[in-house]
């Protein structure tokens, strides 16, 4: 959009090599996360930090003036974070849900997003530097330094997620074994909405804050299609997470000025879409040819029946 | 009118009409579903412009009723077929949305329909958009669509007030009442839709969400009886309506973002002191409300 960004016009350029890398590894990131959210039953807690990471992000940009993305990743993580302590809150100190609480938060901060985001636009002129693009995400707007920060930090996510592996594992499976094991699940518990949170705010500029959710949540929901082991679980949710970063930011290249999230996010419905039919647990098809079978063997036997009473 | 006038009708209008609704949401523990509607009615919106080339009216609210039933049909499809409600919703939700965002930054977005509009909504044009309408003389059409919607909403909420009433609190007896709760359940999803859009062109996707829940879930803390819970959540989205309009004009900001952020505080206020269930009243007397 703005004059400022690498265009990633030419496949074959060293930037546009480096966003599709970073992408991979941030789809991997969030397709792992995302199986630990889908346990924790927490789907749709993503979706209301991500929306809530948004105030945090224009006021990181706000207080320097420039576009600094460690800063507005560091708002977007502070916002967030109060997000899910205020819904935390609101669920275990009144009678509102948790599903309201989440609504609340999500469309609250989200308009004080939006109010602070007209404020500062006009603040700083004409030129938003970008700003637009934390909202539905546009990868080919990250420099050289962004890409480094963001991959480094999803590195990171990755790594905290298989080193503990097992420890994840007890945690959201049997979390009264974990505790019998000196797992303390209130740390466990601080460390799982930490990189939760992490790994949507380092999102945020590539996807956007509308759609950063649909990265945790539908290759989590494909990969359970597949698999009835959770480590198997995680590995293909990371290969459709990496594999929809990847495809959704190729393809937004196409056009000027699309959007990367929207695109990424139908890249991962495409996948899931594949998984529904396919999956060899609970697909379509699957089922469709147990059903048949069934039938045939069911009408077999009827048939069987009759012969043996007419006979 | 006065421009101004207008402005604080129509929020007016759309505070009423989702304050309703957000009871019933509220209610029925819907209310994530209502984000879930709220962001795909986009797709109804565009491919109801793209059928028929024509911004607006009938078409907009026929769209916008598929999209959301189309919604809660899917959800419920992918739910029976093994995926959590919660994750289903955010499958279902965000492919539509993608796909309504993807088709308006590819397609549409050249003149009538862009992503920001939809987003945020533009509120500011509404007095501009007059039709002529008998007796009445010219009114904004956005006025005149919420006025009805509005009245659809208060007709089926008051018309079938004991049904609604079972159904939320009690599903299982209506359903051994005879009531028809499953369509129940899909008219409540269109009466959603219909809202949703209606506020759509004031609001925009994401503040129709706070509108919809945050007044309604305040309501909830100061009372247990739904007639006054329904007055009161009407009340609190016309008072952040205002409020929120009264706050972007001293900041000279976005209408629709700080309409948000009212209900957030008219939220915070009920959640610290309602003498009911808010935090202050707790803290005063634990041993009552243990």
């Amino acid at each position: 959009m703005d004059g400022g960004e690498i265009r990633m016009t030419n496949l074959l350029s060293h930037n546009a090599q480096w966003v599709l890398l970073s992408m991979l590894i941030l789809g991997m990131a969030a397709g792992i996360m995302g199986c630990f959210a889908y346990w924790k039953r927490q789907s749709l807690m993503s979706d209301a930090l991500s929306h809530a990471a948004l105030p945090g992000v224009v006021i990181g940009f706000a207080i320097l003036g420039v576009k600094n993305l460690p800063v507005m990743i560091a708002g977007a993580a502070a916002s967030a974070l109060l997000g899910a302590l205020l819904i935390q809150w609101i669920r275990s100190s009144s009678r509102v849900k948790e599903d309201a609480a989440m609504g609340i938060v999500l469309s609250v901060f989200f308009g004080l997003g939006i109010m602070l985001l007209t404020f500062v636009g006009r603040m700083a002129g004409a030129s938003q530097s970008g700003l637009d693009s934390f909202i539905f995400g546009q990868a080919a707007s990250m420099v050289r330094k962004d890409v480094f920060t963001m991959t480094g930090l999803a590195l990171l996510v990755l790594f905290v997620a298989i080193i503990a592996f097992k420890e994840w594992k007890l945690f959201l499976f049997d979390p009264h074994f974990a505790k019998g094991l000196g797992l303390s699940s209130r740390w466990m518990n601080s460390v799982y909405l930490a990189i939760l949170v992490l790994v949507i705010v380092i999102g945020i500029q590539a996807v956007g804050v509308i759609l950063m959710a649909a990265l945790l949540i539908i290759p989590a929901v494909s990969a359970r299609y597949w698999t009835n082991s959770f480590k198997w679980m995680v590995v293909l949710s990371a290969l459709f997470g990496g594999g929809a970063g990847m495809a959704g930011t190729l393809i937004s290249t196409f056009g000027k000025g699309w959007p990367t999230g929207p695109f990424i996010v139908i890249a991962a419905s495409s996948l899931f879409m594949v998984s529904l039919a396919f999956g060899l647990r609970k697909g379509l098809l699957l089922m469709f040819l147990q059903q048949r079978a069934q039938k045939k063997q069911l009408g077999q036997q009827l048939s069987n029946q009759s012969v043996l009473e007419r006979g | 009118m006065s421009y101004t006038g207008w402005i604080l009708l129509t929020a007016s209008l759309v505070g009423l009409s989702c304050g309703f609704i957000g009871v019933l949401l509220i209610l029925r523990r819907m209310a994530m579903m209502a984000d879930a509607i709220s962001h795909t009615v986009l797709i109804g919106i565009v491919v109801a412009f793209l059928v028929t080339r024509e911004l607006g009216g009938v078409h907009m609210l026929i769209g916008a009723i598929a999209a959301g039933l189309l919604t809660a049909v899917l959800v419920q499809w992918f739910h029976s077929r093994g995926v959590q409600q919660e994750a289903s919703i955010g499958v279902v939700f965000t492919t539509l949305f993608a796909v309504g965002v993807v088709l308006i930054a590819t397609e549409v977005g050249n003149v009538h329909l862009d992503v920001k509009h939809t987003l945020m909504g533009e509120i500011t044009f509404i007095p501009w958009e007059k039709i002529e309408l008998p007796w009445v003389g010219a009114i904004p059409e956005a006025v005149f669509i919420l006025f009805l919607v509005l009245l659809v909403v208060l007709v089926t909420i008051l018309a079938f007030y004991k049904e609604w009433k079972i159904t939320s609190f009690d599903p299982a007896l209506a359903a051994s009442l005879g009531i028809p709760v499953l369509l129940m359940h899909y008219v409540f999803m269109s009466l959603v839709s219909v809202t949703t859009v209606a506020a759509f062109d004031a609001v925009g996707a994401i503040m129709v969400v706070a509108m919809l829940i945050t007044p309604a879930a305040a309501a909830y803390l100061w009372t247990d009886r739904l007639s006054i819970m329904l007055l009161l959540s009407g009340s609190f989205g016309v008072l952040s309506a205002i409020m929120g309009y009264y706050i972007a004009a001293w900041l000279d900001t976005s209408i629709s973002g700080s309409m948000a952020f009212s209900t957030g505080i008219v939220f915070m206020i009920s959640f610290l002191c309602s003498p009911k269930h808010g935090i202050l009243a707790k803290s005063i007397r634990p041993s009552m409300s243990a």
